[in-house]
């Protein structure tokens, strides 16, 4: 093994599920005392029958033991601690900043609820982050509202609906269209909220044909959903022309911005035409990815669907901030209230950092490492690009496929994946579903990551191929310098076998 | 794009796997054929191996066969199998490559010449089709749970022919055509498959597979000619279903019922509904509760059962009666062929008479996604009709979502 | 269409490296523009058409680099909210301000939790455990053993799981109470969709007792038919009142052939039986007690669990985790179990989605559950109910106010329509005083007739009646000034008696 390779060890506590913790009788904390003058027979004050007879079956630890608990639980979690190059998720730095604002009591104890004189503050700060997206993209108003991507894009579902509907057209427009390549997001929104998905596949130049959407255009379209640059790095040159072909048959256009970090200062979805579109504030944005939420698909569009927003949206009347709660064109709620606002705060405070000079050099600089990553990564054996016979530079990531390795010695990508976490560096993103190219990987570089991590995360690949051809063994059974082996998910689709909780474990375990 | 909204970890059987103890107390029995001489022709680009004249012609051009690499590479993945017991075709027809990985296989009964290794380069084994079979045909005799096979189409058709759908069979891909769905991803794969299956023998993990094999010389012709051969029963191969985050089997059997019932719903009271040869139109049938013929086409109105494996004249015969009509196809191989020459019924005066926008066809998004170019192809023998149905189809995926297709000729 | 080669632009002049940007010095991105051989950045971007492109810069406000400038301005901006910690706040209704544990803020700020997104199943093993123990611990307070992944909020766990109904039934109307959370009801009829759709399900309102704020179970026997997929309620309800006839209700629905989803707060289930053992075949309800901040809204989480019974556990559409053996003989580990299950069969028309969530909150609830315990949630039950009695028995005194249910847990509903004042009165007075006070309710929806909420035009139903609902929509004045009064472990006797003080002068 070459000598500068990290020599990642995980932490390894060895630590039980934490219903398997603890003894009868601790406590972790107490509610406060009640009052003599409170005080009441809490029977009295039950109709009859509804009180709990058997306590929840709980874990009883003292407070220190549960601190120590969860603390060891995040020391077995490699989570971007290392180098994290994971394609489409568009891993960046989070500032720590951020984290200390938004838990101030000026935030984390606002009720949504209040009145708006005692929101001030933050409905300030919601209005002038929507003020940077409407320069950002053109479009004339954003909602917060939605919880993560595939809510956006279910808002936008649901807005079709609720744009053709009061055309009188929504019986007849039934379609919506979208693309191979577009997150799986799109059409599983589309058809959660009742339409038909058309896709469209790739045509010789890595994105689809002018004529295939053509011929799924129709007087059925209701909307096209659809990203550019794709998650390969390849953009449509042609989206203009699709915007206008879906415009003429009557159909609504939505930009999945998912892939925005390179193209930031350089397209927005106004000058393509879109009436709409979609910024993820917990990638983009630099907003925390939590593990998966709170996020926010910070939705916005052309004046045109303004009034099927959902509510409220934050306006500002003669030098004070208030809530719109619309009329009764608006779609509702896709969640409760404003959405994820401490997100909001995070992504607004980002841009703040770096000023419209800062957002260029990020969108540089990731395309930059991307274009860096491939002249080492084609080096490596067995190593291929997508769509060798395009040319052109790609953009923010490049899909790569590890095929020639897999049919060489057998080992797959999710090998590969097990392998390179011994290393400190996180698994890379392989692709959505379907798989276009055999054995994909996407590795994704961004602006946060230095040349020394990136030239680091190429070694560790070319190591782990290396390790594919000369001792395999060692890859397909990897990882070994983690907490745990790999993990045999085989029963996991079995109902006798699954358990998502640990009673259902207990019983399992019993009767097997 | 977040990230928790995917699939994460292969799917694995574990090393070690025992089999389940069963009543009978009887160990994992796996039956082994190779065909030696499966692969020659793809890497000297001869497009397939059938025939003693192309297979000299790889072996001039210095092809080395694959097939016993590849079945070593698969066995090996059996390792950890407790009890288990081999019974292998004798020679390079599998029984040198148990041995190779320290597998000590039973030898079948066999009359011919046993069929020796040979070292890259020093020719062939002489075997055969014939070879092929008569080894099936003492596997299934002898009672193993799963025949492993490795080659290539035409080795799958040899298998098929013998053993049908009566033990489950599984492919080790190692030759240079697998239109077939009867081949597992990789050789590990198919070891991996084959040890998960032996481990836990139970029926629901067994789907249907098409078996396929195309006209080679028309191949070399550049022209298609994938024929539907028939059906076998094989184990689910976890490995690749999951690599390729298309969910289980099970899924992807519910979906291609789905959207066969959704075609079958939006087709227009009164409407003749023709239904071509294969699985997965045949879904639309067994929807119904109605048989179908797997290698021919029916025919449905309403709901009922207007013909069965209806040649050309049966085919113009209902169309004459019927005021609308349409046929439902699948797509047969790995080169996106809907519809070729194979199909005698659906000549092209059945097809003039459909009319290019009677076309209905269903197909998984996987075996979409793997066409490689992305279109479907058309090769009737009239090259003007081949031009008429050419440009663009939505080929139904599931219930809801159909993909728009190329259509070339 | 062929991209046109790069017009030269104004070259951004990276005058400084930035913190957030390691390679952003000058020389270090040089040596990388050098290493792939070009000159200039903008040869990268040679597929964007220049007529794809924006002409000139963006106008965004000046870079604020340093951190300490940085938090100036941000901490100034929010100092201009009010916040329930300065101010005594009683809000509730979707939101709750609850104690947050100090251990529960340290795990939630923790980097690895915070910054990890989607590893293998090894390299994320600690999270994946505390996502299992929220699963694990959320199932033994509503005592069932099949538990998903929470979801963006309450009312979007409800609208997953009417939809999870409706497949499994092959039903497509849910009935609802009359006076549900009015943004519970408005993300639930998103998820059922207008009526033209395929997979429509008609939201139906029943009629709610208003003596003791349960169902009318008269009512329900009228809306209940052979269209039903499922009956949901809430205990406490909507408005704070105590769900007495659970097992009358979900008897019912089983009659009827309709699955019965109940919603709860979690922080009542160490007091109030849980829903399965009045018949619930789903429960849903919020995460957000369970240690999460109010966060202005933004720190709802929902929940679904179910028995471990395939016939529910297939329609799930969330992630769920599943304990897993490794490699080595003995460990476990974790992976996620049914992925995608809602594309299953053919009558789930409608696939559900599943993405981004709140996982980093069910971290959060997964320590607050471990810390709280079986006693903790006992005592903390036992507190809230006497807290919102003694504040319910304080608030009635008050001449011309009135409660309107007798058996509440931790919000009621307070009546001041016979005091001549509104709401609206009512809170900016006591607003003046620091006190926020309860959110105004609108009248309860018409009982029987379905709720079709907004964007449905006329033509579509001609029958419908013309949506007369908040939050959304032209206010209607409510027939009645009620208000929803929240009282939790963060008040104290003394904050109960100023508000009755307040109240009294106010409404004097």
């Amino acid at each position: 093994m070459s000598p500068s390779l990290p020599r990642y060890r995980s932490a390894d506590w060895d630590e039980p599920v934490v219903l398997e913790l603890g003894r009868p009788g601790r406590r972790g904390i107490y509610a406060p005392q009640v009052e003599d003058d409170v005080a009441a027979d809490v029977d009295a004050l039950l109709p009859p029958g509804v009180r709990r007879t058997t306590p929840p079956a709980l874990p009883e630890l003292s407070e220190f033991e549960v601190q120590r608990h969860y603390n060891h639980l995040s020391q077995m979690t490699l989570g971007m601690m290392g180098i994290n190059l994971f394609g489409t998720c568009t891993m960046k730095y989070n500032p720590r900043v951020n984290e200390r604002v938004v838990a101030r009591p000026e935030l984390a104890e606002v009720h949504p609820q209040q009145d708006p004189s005692t929101l001030q503050g933050i409905l300030e700060i919601v209005h002038a982050f929507e003020g940077i997206l409407q320069e950002l993209s053109g479009m004339d108003r954003f909602v917060f509202q939605p919880g993560g991507g595939a809510d956006a894009a279910y808002t936008h579902a649901c807005i079709t609906r609720a744009y053709h509907a009061s055309r009188g057209e929504l019986a007849r427009r039934t379609e919506v269209i979208t693309t191979i390549q577009t997150h799986p997001c799109s059409p599983a929104t589309a058809a959660a909220a009742g339409f038909d998905v058309v896709t469209l596949p790739l045509g010789p130049d890595g994105y689809p044909t002018l004529e295939s959407l053509k011929a799924a255009v129709s007087d059925r379209t209701a909307a096209l959903m659809v990203g550019n640059p794709d998650d390969m790095g390849v953009y449509n040159p042609e989206m203009k022309e699709w915007v206008r072909i879906v415009h003429e048959a009557g159909g609504l256009c939505f930009y999945d911005h998912a892939n925005f970090n390179g193209v930031m200062s350089r397209i927005r979805a106004r000058e393509l035409g879109f009436d709409a579109c979609m910024y993820m504030l917990h990638k983009t944005f630099a907003g925390p990815k939590g593990g998966g939420g709170p996020a926010v698909g910070a939705y916005g569009c052309q004046p045109e669907l303004v009034p099927f927003l959902p509510r409220p949206l934050v306006d500002l009347h003669d030098g004070v901030y208030g809530l719109d709660e619309g009329d009764e064109r608006s779609i509702g709620r896709v969640r409760e209230y404003w959405g994820n606002v401490p997100v909001v705060v995070k992504a607004y405070s980002w841009v703040r950092a770096l000023g419209a000079e800062g957002i260029r050099q990020a969108a540089d600089l990731s395309v930059i490492a991307n274009n860096y990553m491939e002249t080492r990564l084609l080096q490596i054996r067995g190593v291929s690009k997508s769509h060798p016979h395009l040319t052109q530079h790609r953009l923010e990531m490049t899909r790569y496929s590890l095929e020639q390795v897999h049919a060489d010695t057998g080992i797959d990508v999710h090998d590969i994946q097990n392998r390179m976490v011994d290393f400190g560096v996180d698994a890379p993103w392989l692709a959505h579903e379907p798989w276009l190219i055999p054995e994909p990987i996407t590795p994704e570089a961004g602006e946060t990551w230095s040349k020394e991590d990136i030239d680091t995360w190429i070694d560790v690949l070319a190591e782990v191929v290396r390790e594919a051809y000369e001792d395999p063994e060692t890859v397909r059974t990897a990882p070994h310098n983690h907490a745990i082996a790999q993990v045999q998910a085989g029963g996991v689709d079995d109902p006798e076998r699954w358990a998502t909780t640990w009673r259902a474990h207990v019983r399992k375990r019993a009767s097997a | 794009m977040p990230g928790p909204d995917r699939e994460q970890d292969a799917d694995r059987p574990a090393p070690g796997v025992a089999h389940p103890a069963s009543g009978d107390g009887r160990r994992p029995r796996l039956g082994l054929i190779v065909n030696p001489v499966a692969g020659v022709g793809g890497r000297v680009g001869l497009k397939g191996s059938d025939g003693a004249a192309v297979q000299r012609r790889a072996l001039w051009a210095g092809a080395v066969p694959q097939a016993s690499v590849r079945t070593i590479r698969a066995l090996r993945r059996l390792a950890g199998v407790t009890g288990l017991e081999v019974l292998a075709a004798p020679g390079a027809m599998g029984a040198d490559q148990a041995a190779a990985v320290g597998l000590s296989a039973t030898a079948i009964a066999w009359s011919g010449t046993v069929p020796s290794s040979c070292a890259p380069g020093q020719g062939l084994p002489p075997t055969t089709a014939a070879d092929t079979r008569a080894a099936a045909r003492e596997l299934v005799r002898a009672g193993v749970d799963l025949l492993l096979f490795a080659g290539g189409d035409g080795t799958a058709c040899d298998v098929h022919d013998v053993v049908g759908d009566r033990v489950p069979v599984l492919g080790i891909p190692t030759g240079v055509k697998m239109h077939s769905g009867v081949f597992a991803s990789s050789p590990e794969a198919a070891g991996e498959a084959t040890a998960a299956w032996l481990a836990d023998p139970s029926p629901d993990r067994l789907v249907d597979a098409d078996v396929a094999d195309i006209d080679e010389v028309a191949v070399r012709e550049d022209r298609i000619a994938t024929r539907l051969h028939g059906r076998v029963r094989v184990p689910r191969d976890r490995a690749r279903v999951l690599a390729a985050k298309g969910g289980t089997a099970r899924r992807v059997d519910a979906e291609l019922d789905a959207a066969c019932a959704r075609t079958m719903d939006d087709v227009a009271p009164g409407t003749l509904v023709l239904v071509g040869p294969g699985t997965t139109a045949g879904r639309a049938l067994r929807g119904l509760g109605l048989p179908s013929t797997l290698l021919g086409v029916d025919a449905v109105r309403d709901g009922e059962d207007v013909g069965r494996d209806l040649d050309e004249r049966g085919l113009l015969a209902l169309l004459d009666d019927a005021p609308s009509a349409v046929l439902l196809l699948g797509v047969v191989g790995g080169q996106g062929a809907l519809l070729g020459r194979g199909n005698q019924q659906l000549s092209p005066a059945v097809l003039r008479r459909l009319g290019p926008g009677a076309l209905r066809v269903v197909a998984g998004r996987d075996k979409l996604a793997a066409l490689s170019p992305g279109a479907l192809r058309v090769d009737t023998g009239d090259a003007e009709l081949d031009r008429r149905l050419s440009g663009h189809l939505p080929v139904r995926v599931s219930a809801r979502e159909t993909v728009v297709m190329a259509v070339a000729p | 269409m062929t991209p046109k080669s790069p017009t030269p632009r104004p070259v951004v002049s990276p005058s400084s490296a930035h913190p957030y940007m390691a390679n952003s010095a000058p020389a270090l991105r040089q040596e990388l523009l050098d290493a792939i051989g070009v000159a200039d950045a903008e040869e990268l971007f040679e597929q964007i058409p220049e007529d794809h492109r924006l002409t000139g810069g963006l106008t965004l406000p000046p870079a604020l680099r340093s951190e300490a400038e940085l938090e100036r301005h941000l901490r100034r901006t929010l100092a201009k909210n009010g916040d329930a910690e300065r101010s005594l706040s009683f809000l509730g209704g979707g939101v709750w301000q609850h104690h947050v544990p100090a251990i529960c803020d340290e795990i939630a700020g923790r980097t690895e939790f915070v910054t990890s997104e989607w590893g293998t199943p090894a390299s994320d093993h600690g999270r994946n455990q505390a996502w299992f123990e929220f699963a694990s611990q959320l199932g033994e307070l509503v005592d069932l053993d099949f538990v998903g992944l929470p979801v963006y909020s309450w009312g979007c766990a409800l609208g997953h799981a009417v939809r999870m109904t409706a497949r499994m039934t092959g039903r497509s109307e849910v009935l609802v109470p009359a006076n549900l959370d009015r943004e519970r009801l408005a993300v639930l009829r998103t998820y059922c969709q207008p009526p033209e759709m395929r997979s429509a399900i008609l939201v139906v309102p029943v009629a709610v007792d208003p003596a003791t704020g349960g169902l009318d179970l008269d009512d329900l026997d009228l809306r209940l038919s052979e269209r039903t997929a499922a009956v949901y309620f809430e205990n406490p309800s909507s408005h704070g009142a105590i769900e007495a006839r659970g097992a009358e209700i979900s008897a019912r629905a089983r009659a009827a052939g309709a699955e019965t989803i109940v919603g709860v707060d979690p922080l009542s289930l160490g007091l109030l039986a849980p829903p399965p053992s009045y018949g619930a075949d789903v429960v849903v309800g919020s995460t957000q007690p369970l240690g999460i901040h109010m966060n202005c809204g933004g720190g709802t989480g929902g929940f679904i669990a179910t028995r471990d019974d395939e016939r529910y556990a297939r329609q799930y559409p969330t992630l769920q985790v599943s304990i897993a053996p490794t490699l080595t003989p003995g460990e476990h580990g974790f992976a996620m179990a049914l992925f995608e299950q809602s594309s299953y069969g053919r009558r789930e028309d409608g696939n559900d989605w599943t993405g981004n969530s709140v996982y980093l909150w069910a971290v959060v609830n997964a320590v607050y559950m471990s810390l709280m315990g079986p006693e903790g949630f006992r005592e903390l039950g036992e507190l809230l109910i006497q807290r919102a009695n003694h504040a319910a028995r304080r608030i009635g005194a008050i001449p011309g106010v009135s409660i309107a249910h007798p058996h509440v847990f931790k919000e009621l509903v307070v009546d001041v329509t016979d005091t001549g004042r509104t709401v609206a009165e009512v809170n900016a007075a006591l607003l003046e005083r620091g006190i926020f006070g309860g959110a105004a309710l609108p009248d309860d929806l018409p009982a029987g007739e379905p709720d079709l909420g907004f964007a449905v035009t006329d033509e579509v139903r001609e029958d419908a009646p013309a949506p007369t609902s908040t939050p959304s929509g032209s206010p209607v004045a409510p027939a009645r000034q009620r208000a929803l009064y929240c009282f939790t472990e963060v008040h104290a006797q003394e904050d109960v008696d100023r508000l009755v003080d307040a109240l009294t002068e106010v409404l004097a």
